[in-house]
């Protein structure tokens, strides 16, 4: 790693002075240039699985994950008063849908669709984010049971639509019979027809799916938390 | 055992090179985006750290690797060492195997540093066999660094072959995906490119199926297809040492 070196003295002035005028150039273009951002760009069209797969070098569970964080930095963060109202959901969909293809044991894709992209105030963006989740259920419903509940809760208590909720409930009821699936979703159905708020529902929801120990990641954990003293917040709001 | 001097000799140079410092980076660089992503990530932050870091941990070595037994043959050519070492009372299969077992003693060393880290976000069995794996995959990328360094004898084309060679044989598996899927026409030139796809597949390492993310993500494999891995690497790395032989015996000093 050792190597010869003349004294800095023996450099001459003006190469001093080039390079310094150089670098303050270098920083002063990267500072007047603002960082780039995706909250306001379209969203391109999702690229087949067979390309993303060709793309992964042999990865597709890390590149999975990279599209999921990708996807995420379009209207993330929600500070808007209508978050994704600009998003194309058709293009979503087939974004989320390639994603989980590619490494279909991830739950990242459901677990947006139901918890970020579905809890908008948008109908049929909603929808069609739910109709996802709904769709993909059926591939797993040992494992992609949680977001369906979610869904079948959005669609009560978001959409009032009842007969949604209902067939939600009634395809988790009918198809998730593991034995870790906790009792309150096996009666999915029941429970969505019971007379409660959607506050209640949800803290029941939560506190299942942390006793039933569905939730193994700690960022989930305190992002479902949050999300839940939102929920409180804004229904305390409603009431005053 | 003069393969085993020359082994050591390799370990050497590579400790002199600044090569642990580079890979102590690496190491660095894997933790650090780990601490970022997991900030990002809503849900499955744990199997996003360790997908994404085992990723690039996993390239770095094998780059890592490539350059140091390029630049290193290189070197020994440019000085007219390799000239000197042939002049010696050794035959020249030691020399080449003792220098390929110096170069695939560094990625062992490679992979054992480079999972210790995976075992902040993944179970040490899984990290373990993906190791294995790792170190099987790192001892043949030496082997073909090292037969295209001898080879091609110029630094930027053993360097591109290496990498072209690594690449294809990760995606190998999903372009023959691609040429039989159902939406592939059924005219006869798409049937030669297939068949094309396919010969070229029968002379790659299947690397798509070897050091996969998913051990750590989701548990091991069956012993079956982890060994089937395993054991595709081994016979490419005793192709490749038997090619790389063959032309250094057909070396003019």
């Amino acid at each position: 790693m050792n190597r010869d070196e003349r004294p800095l003295r023996l450099i001459p002035a003006w190469i001093w002075i080039a390079l310094g005028a150089a670098l303050s150039a270098q920083v002063a273009v990267r500072a007047l240039t603002p960082p780039p951002s995706l909250s306001e760009a379209d969203l391109p069209p999702a690229p087949s699985t067979a390309a993303l797969r060709l793309a992964s070098f042999g990865e597709p569970a890390a590149i999975a994950r990279v599209a999921m964080l990708y996807l995420q930095a379009f209207d993330y963060g929600g500070t808007n008063s209508a978050p994704y109202r600009r998003l194309d959901y058709g293009r979503l969909v087939e974004w989320l849908q390639a994603i989980l293809e590619l490494d279909p044991r991830s739950d990242y894709p459901l677990f947006a669709a139901a918890r970020v992209y579905a809890e908008i105030p948008d109908e049929a963006r909603s929808r069609m984010a739910l109709d996802f989740v709904y769709r993909e259920f059926f591939a797993n419903p040992q494992r992609r049971w949680p977001a369906l509940a979610h869904a079948a809760l959005l669609a009560k208590h978001r959409l009032h639509d009842l007969p949604l909720a209902r067939r939600y409930a009634a395809a988790i009821q009918r198809n998730a019979r593991s034995p870790d699936v906790p009792l309150w979703a096996k009666q999915m159905e029941v429970f969505i027809l019971e007379d409660m708020n959607e506050l209640e529902a949800a803290r029941i929801m939560l506190g299942g799916l942390l006793e039933s120990g569905s939730i193994h990641d700690a960022e989930e954990a305190r992002y479902l938390r949050l999300k839940l003293e939102e929920l409180e917040r804004r229904l305390g709001k409603t009431a005053k | 055992m003069p393969a085993l001097t020359l082994a050591r000799l390799v370990l050497v140079e590579a400790r002199r090179s600044g090569l642990v410092w580079l890979g102590a980076l690496v190491v660095a660089a894997g933790l650090g985006l780990g601490a970022f992503l997991g900030q990002l990530a809503i849900t499955e932050s744990r199997l996003l750290q360790a997908a994404v870091v085992a990723a690039l941990l996993r390239v770095g070595a094998v780059f890592l690797l490539a350059a140091q037994v390029v630049t290193s043959v290189q070197r020994e050519i440019d000085d007219r060492r390799l000239e000197l070492m042939l002049a010696l009372p050794l035959s020249r299969a030691t020399q080449y195997l003792g220098r390929l077992l110096g170069f695939v003693a560094v990625g062992v060393v490679f992979a054992a540093a480079f999972s210790l880290p995976l075992l902040l976000w993944a179970v040490p069995a899984a990290v373990l066999a993906w190791a294995l794996s790792l170190a099987c995959e790192l001892a043949l990328v030496a082997a073909v660094a090292l037969f295209f360094a001898m080879t091609l004898t110029q630094l930027v084309t053993a360097l591109s072959s290496t990498a072209a060679l690594y690449l294809l044989a990760r995606s190998i598996g999903a372009m023959q995906a691609i040429a039989s899927g159902p939406l592939a026409d059924d005219s006869a030139l798409h049937a030669l490119a297939r068949r094309a796809v396919d010969g070229v597949a029968l002379l790659l390492p299947a690397l798509d199926q070897a050091t996969r993310t998913e051990w750590l993500l989701y548990g091991l494999p069956d012993a079956r297809t982890y060994a089937a891995a395993l054991g595709g690497m081994l016979v490419y790395l005793a192709l490749i040492g038997a090619a790389g032989l063959f032309d250094f015996q057909r070396r003019a000093a």
